[in-house]
């Protein structure tokens, strides 16, 4: 019977499996950072065990390293954090990307970029992103600190098989239209939980035609419509992405791997547990409104009614969204003034999403109402970005070029949406307070934040002119 | 970890849907690296105000639920980031059991591995509950029942592998090296291929 990549790559990974239990799971790959690790590595300490295989684990510092003035982090608990990491992967001969090390960066960045994430791999992290890996056509999971610990001693989890759930998007994007617009627009139409119990596979000529890039910003975001993981079958993008990466081999052995990793794409035929749509007909510029990411429309719209849901529940979530947003039903989109923008995260801080933002406000001014922060998502990134000029570009237009790192995604470290205002952000979530106390998100892609830095207010990209994207 | 079966307690009434991981847990209070001393941060943006005063309407806040160990939400409970420090808090606040129509996939684990049992009811019972000011509720485990002070029995499912775990307590990674033989002759197989 044809198979699915997620049956594929499961059945391959199972150590044991017996009725009634969940079935054991190899890891291929264990990435790990500062904040959802020290209690595991405590963990092993008390009980006096191991990692057991260093040499598939990863680590870097990513959640609340400063974005500047490295050398010294004032905040106490957060420098404790940092150094109990470094401690940890030494006793433990774990590989470490250290603050100063050419290769940090926002852990779902790096792997990718060093070539540990690859097709057929199952991926875990102490993140919820670690879908963002799914992208290459691996199982990727966001995984809890009791998990890490159980990974780290053992090399595997005990899992349940998951259903799978199959995301086709059919059509072609318009103009001006971004990967962060198809899945904002997926999951407002599905719904924040749509994916709960499901690994999702996104499918359909948009989606083959996506840049490896673009293909990780839908997938990291997987995680925001319920789904624990979302892939996409590998293709000739995949390979070609992987080609000379530093932890992929290289010559022979690099065609023999990529043909592994192309025979295990979802075969014709397949079946899926449920199936679901989405026209690009139905897909805009999108920015999100409220205090969830489902709580989205496209640009061009107004933000819906409290009595356009049928629900008391949501009806109530709605009225609360709005009064924490400070926002008025039926206000047209365009007309939220903007105070801050944050071009950043695991979700869109990758070269061609500040090649992007880069072109929409070449020679252009931010608006003086308007505090704009660029963070590279990893050196490597930045450092590409510096011999391109693209650094030039933005501090000429008045935003701040900064190190890399999780940074104003979730602000533990200093870069803060003050109380009250709105930003314009390339993350990938709303919720009360994520970017500060009482600060309010606006969910959108690169272009759309870099024209709203320029306008002050939240703009229709396909109006304001030059979009290579 | 602490084994759980029977929980008697006042329900604490949340009616919210979507209740994220960053509401539970704000992120400036993720920087510790014990397992311990969560519960003063337990929903802290909603418990107190910019000044850290109390904010009086707020469920947690109320005095009639004190002392409850049940908490009652509405769908979607845990959503967001997968922060292990979600159930630390509610754990340490005092909360052993957590009843909503659906929790989020990476929350519901989590839980799980911390002796606090997610239970799964319908979304009109949960409803139910929720309209209820001061309740009292019996949780059983192992007959997998919640009774009301009235009378009312609500039946929940649990996948059996992680009742056996709430029930006992166990290590899950004390169980898994039992398996390490067949962990070993996987990694023999996959150097092999």
């Amino acid at each position: 019977m044809a198979k699915t990549i997620i049956e594929k790559i499961w059945d391959e990974h199972i150590v044991y499996e017996e009725e009634g239990k969940p079935d054991l799971l190899y890891i291929d790959l264990h990435l790990i950072h500062e904040v959802t690790s020290p209690q595991a590595f405590e963990g092993l300490r008390l009980n006096n065990r191991k990692v057991r295989r260093p040499d598939l684990c990863y680590a870097t510092m990513d959640h609340n390293v400063p974005t500047r003035n490295r050398e010294q982090i004032k905040d106490v608990i957060a420098r404790k954090q940092i150094s109990t990491l470094q401690q940890n992967c030494e006793e433990f001969g774990v590989p470490l990307a250290n603050m100063d090390h050419p290769d940090q960066g926002i852990v779902h960045i790096i792997g990718p970029e060093l070539g540990l994430t690859q097709p057929g791999k199952t991926i875990v992290c102490g993140d919820s992103h670690t879908s963002t890996h799914g992208a290459f056509g691996a199982i990727a999971f966001g995984i809890g600190t009791s998990e890490v610990e159980h990974v780290l001693s053992t090399q595997t989890l005990w899992q349940a098989k998951p259903k799978t759930m199959q995301i086709k998007v059919t059509g072609e994007l318009g103009y001006g239209v971004a990967a962060k617009d198809i899945i904002l627009a997926i999951i407002a139409k599905f719904g924040i939980d749509m994916g709960t119990g499901y690994i999702v596979e996104y499918t359909g000529e948009a989606i083959r035609k996506l840049s490896m890039e673009e293909r990780m910003t839908i997938c990291n975001m997987s995680i925001e419509a319920g789904a624990r993981a979302g892939l996409i079958s590998p293709d000739e993008t995949t390979v070609e992405f992987l080609r000379g990466r530093e932890h992929v081999p290289a010559g022979e052995a690099f065609e023999t791997e990529a043909a592994r990793w192309l025979a295990l794409a979802t075969e014709e035929g397949a079946l899926y547990d449920k199936t679901v749509e989405i026209s690009t007909d139905e897909i805009e510029p999108f920015v999100t409104w409220g205090t969830n990411p489902s709580m989205g429309s496209g640009v061009s719209q107004n933000i819906p009614y409290t009595s356009d849901f049928a629900e008391i529940s949501d009806q109530q979530a709605h009225e609360k969204a709005l009064a924490y947003m400070g926002l008025e039903q039926g206000m047209p989109l365009e007309d939220i003034a903007i105070s801050n923008v944050f071009i950043g995260s695991c979700t869109n801080a990758r070269l061609s999403d500040l090649r992007t933002a880069a072109n929409v406000i070449a020679g252009r001014k931010v608006h003086p109402n308007v505090t704009a922060i660029v963070v590279p998502g990893s050196q490597t990134v930045k450092k590409q970005a510096e011999q391109e000029g693209i650094d030039q570009i933005f501090l000429h237009a008045g935003f701040e070029w900064r190190e890399s790192g999780c940074s104003m995604c979730l602000a533990m470290n200093d870069d803060i949406v003050p109380a009250g205002e709105h930003c314009a952000s390339t993350s990938n979530r709303n919720f009360e307070g994520r970017q500060g106390a009482g600060s309010k998100t606006h969910l959108m892609s690169p272009a759309m934040a870099a024209a709203a830095a320029i306008e002050g207010h939240i703009v229709d990209i396909r109006k304001f002119g030059l979009v290579n994207a | 970890m602490e084994p759980i079966n029977e929980i008697n307690s006042v329900i604490t009434p949340l009616n919210q849907k979507n209740v994220d991981t960053d509401q539970i847990i704000s992120k400036e209070f993720l920087k510790r690296i014990e397992r311990t001393g969560f519960g003063k941060y337990l929903f802290y943006h909603w418990r107190f105000d910019a000044n850290d005063q109390p904010i009086k309407d707020f469920v947690l806040n109320d005095e009639r639920y004190k002392e409850s160990t049940i908490l009652v939400a509405h769908d979607n409970f845990g959503c967001g980031s997968s922060r292990e420090h979600a159930p630390w808090s509610i754990l340490d606040y005092g909360f052993r059991v957590v009843i909503a129509p659906s929790f989020a996939d990476i929350f519901y684990n989590n839980c799980m591995k911390n002796g606090i049992l997610p239970i799964k009811l319908s979304v009109s019972e949960v409803e139910a509950l929720l309209s209820k000011e001061v309740y009292n509720v019996a949780v059983n485990l192992e007959v997998q029942t919640v009774t009301g002070e009235d009378g009312v029995v609500y039946s929940f499912d649990i996948d059996p592998y992680q009742k056996k775990m709430l029930l006992n307590g166990w290590d899950e990674i004390s169980l898994t090296f039992q398996y390490e033989d067949k962990i070993k002759a996987y990694e023999d197989k996959r150097i092999a291929n």
